[in-house]
């Protein structure tokens, strides 16, 4: 079933979700196409990492409707499930075994990992682990990205690396992307503002209403 | 209506809270008749001098450290199924009791031992069960002690109460296995229910009446107690959220 | 699947993976308990089959918060949430791991360890099988206690205070067979049932496993 032909779209309704059993936000509503992005924005404690983490089906959402196509949603967060006595290949092959997929050569190019490919993650540094992690999205064939701060501890120039295999890699495949960053990625993208979402005090939903 | 209106936490409270002060009392008084009637009113039983009167309240705390263990599983379910706040700080109410119900089952147990075979303990497979369900008793407290969010808390020691149930038993019956020792025939048997005297049946069901209720006036009031906890804590969240 | 078993078997073997730590556990537990009951034959040899089974459940018990608690910290849990790997399979890939690090190493070396605790001749071959009948429940159990606890700071020894009530059948069974393989009597029932809770366990608390862990990572 090629993704050619069936059109991706994530469209996000209604949805309202809670961090810690207290709703954060209500009724996000907003839809991405085949080979877009949207950027999320708010401040701090907004509920920017709730929301991506519900997208991803981490956790319940308090109500709305989440569509998107089955089997082809993948979530990063700052942590990067990277294992320090594995070398840089093959943590990406665990991870690529995993979904069924292959790793590909030109990721190794994409996140400038050629020359580390035999380290042990261990001894990379910081923005270097980081590299790898958000090379872990390239070779699970995902289409839809749930990216909560992608960028953190990357120099610039791995950041434009990043935007460019967003933008010519991984949209320009007809890719969808949500991603929560403070960082200009350089990416004709939507901003969405979470603030106005921001759930009021009084909001049905809580764990704990019943007590009330 | 339906009954599950009263897993409302706030109903539960309206409705149960009148109904304590009788339970307890109830308690009280059945307490007192079994265990006088059956203390100083029974005559001694062959063999066993004074000290199996201690039966009536080893029987009845045993009897309690059994149910309480299967109401915490049915409550248990009940939450992951129906998500009954109510249903869960029961279970969460009923564990500690239990536990002390199995410990005052052990204590009687071995006092009454100590006079009739001439030891404290024997790893017979009634008290080494007993134990086992004693540490059961423990992990289960131990884990909704630990966990900081409470409804996290109620579905992980929900998960545990549904297996350890199947691990309890399993445990019984491995006891009763290994118990049937190769060197040491059965030292003694602790079955207390055979040839029960009827002059002692009176006294024994009241007492055990008297236990039940008991049970239930302390599992009651202590998921009042737990309740108001919640709501205490539900208020501060908000008041919290309010000043933010 | 697979591929999850062999990451973890990879990070077991490598610097720092605990691999053979329980083992050293084990023989050391083994050597240390003539000093303390005193070194005559005929005691060591009734004792042997209760002391290597006890050793064997303690050595399991030592690696099982390594479990799932490596991949919390370091996102490794979400991310395999999110992954086609269903997070029972992830649970049973995870005991199958601990017992091929710990459970397997533990039963090929439990002979050369009754040798020192003078166990009864007859009784090798049943230390054997029942170790490798049983250790296998112990680690799914181990990871069910794991899964519980992930969630948990410092949670090493609440899991064991969790872990341990659970062990309890395993424990009788696998250690009365070996006691009545040294008496020259019958073992069909205690192996029967050891196999039977191995099977059980590996049926069942994947889910619930699995269950512990969507709520942890809620």
């Amino acid at each position: 079933m090629g993704y050619a032909q069936t059109m991706t779209r994530l469209t996000v309704t209604d949805l309202s979700c809670a961090r810690g059993g207290i709703p954060v936000l209500d009724r996000v509503s907003f839809a991405v196409d085949a080979g877009q992005a949207l950027v999320l924005r708010g401040p701090n404690g907004i509920g920017k990492t709730t929301l991506l983490r519900t997208l991803a089906g981490l956790q319940p959402a308090l109500a709305g409707t989440v569509d998107l196509p089955e089997e082809e949603a993948a979530y990063a967060s700052h942590a990067d499930g990277i294992k320090a006595t594995l070398t840089v290949e093959e943590n990406l092959a665990f991870w690529a075994q995993l979904y069924g997929s292959a790793v590909p050569e030109s990721v190794y190019d994409a996140f400038d990992l050629t020359t580390l490919r035999l380290r042990a993650a261990g001894t990379l540094s910081a923005g270097q682990k980081r590299r790898l992690g958000l090379a872990r999205l390239g070779v699970i064939g995902r289409k839809v990205l749930f990216l909560d701060e992608p960028t953190v501890s990357l120099d610039t120039r791995s950041v434009g690396l990043f935007a460019d295999y967003l933008r010519d890699t991984h949209l320009a495949a007809g890719g969808i992307a949500v991603i929560a960053t403070h960082i200009d990625l350089g990416l004709d993208a939507p901003v969405l503002d979470l603030t106005p979402f921001k759930a009021s005090a009084t909001m049905a939903g809580a764990s704990d209403e019943a007590f009330l | 209506m339906s009954i599950w209106e009263y897993a409302n936490p706030k109903k539960f409270m309206a409705t149960t809270t009148p109904v304590i002060p009788w339970v307890s009392w109830a308690s009280f008084g059945l307490i007192l008749v079994g265990l006088g009637w059956g203390l100083f009113l029974t005559p001694a039983a062959e063999n066993f001098e004074h000290s199996v009167k201690i039966l009536f309240v080893h029987v009845p705390s045993v009897l309690m450290a059994i149910n309480a263990w299967f109401m915490m599983l049915v409550t248990s379910l009940i939450w992951l199924v129906r998500r009954h706040h109510v249903s869960a700080l029961a279970a969460r109410a009923a564990a500690p009791i239990g536990a002390v119900m199995t410990l005052i089952g052990l204590a009687t147990g071995a006092i009454w031992g100590q006079p009739t075979w001439g030891t404290w303990w024997a790893w017979e497979p009634r008290l080494t069960s007993f134990l086992i369900l004693f540490l059961f008793y423990l992990g289960y407290i131990a884990l909704w002690s630990a966990i900081e969010d409470q409804d996290t808390a109620a579905d992980l020691t929900s998960v545990l109460c549904i297996v350890g149930s199947v691990f309890a038993v399993l445990s019984r019956y491995a006891a009763i296995f290994w118990g049937q020792g190769l060197h040491q025939s059965a030292t003694f048997s602790a079955d207390k229910e055979t040839n029960i005297d009827p002059s002692f049946w009176w006294p024994a069901v009241l007492s055990m009446g008297g236990f039940v209720l008991f049970f239930i006036a302390l599992v009651l009031i202590r998921t009042n107690a737990l309740i108001r906890l919640r709501r205490a804590m539900a208020l501060e969240a908000r008041a919290n959220r309010g000043a933010s | 699947m697979i591929a999850l078993l062999i990451r973890d078997l990879r990070l077991a073997v490598r610097a720092g993976g605990g691999f053979g730590l329980g083992l050293a556990f084990f023989l050391i537990v083994v050597v240390l308990v003539p000093f303390g009951v005193g070194p005559e034959r005929e005691i060591l040899t009734r004792i042997a089959p209760g002391i290597l089974w006890v050793a064997a459940l303690l050595a399991a018990l030592l690696s099982l918060d390594r479990i799932f608690a490596l991949d919390h910290e370091d996102g490794s849990l979400a991310l395999l949430a999110t992954s086609p790997l269903p997070l029972e399979g992830a649970a049973l890939m995870k005991a199958l791991a601990h017992w091929l690090t710990t459970g397997l190493p533990l039963t090929l070396a439990a002979p050369a360890l009754g040798f020192l605790l003078h166990l009864a001749p007859e009784a090798y071959g049943y230390l054997f099988l029942s170790l490798a009948l049983g250790t296998p429940a112990l680690s799914m159990i181990g990871t069910f206690g794991a899964a519980l606890t992930v969630g948990i700071k410092r949670g090493g020894l609440l899991m064991s205070l969790l872990v341990l009530p659970l062990y309890v059948p395993t424990l009788i069974f696998g250690a009365e067979a070996v006691r009545r393989g040294a008496e020259g009597l019958a073992t069909a029932v205690p192996l029967t049932m050891l196999a039977g809770i191995t099977a059980g366990a590996f049926a069942l608390l994947p889910f619930a496993s699995a269950a512990a862990l969507r709520v942890n990572l809620r």
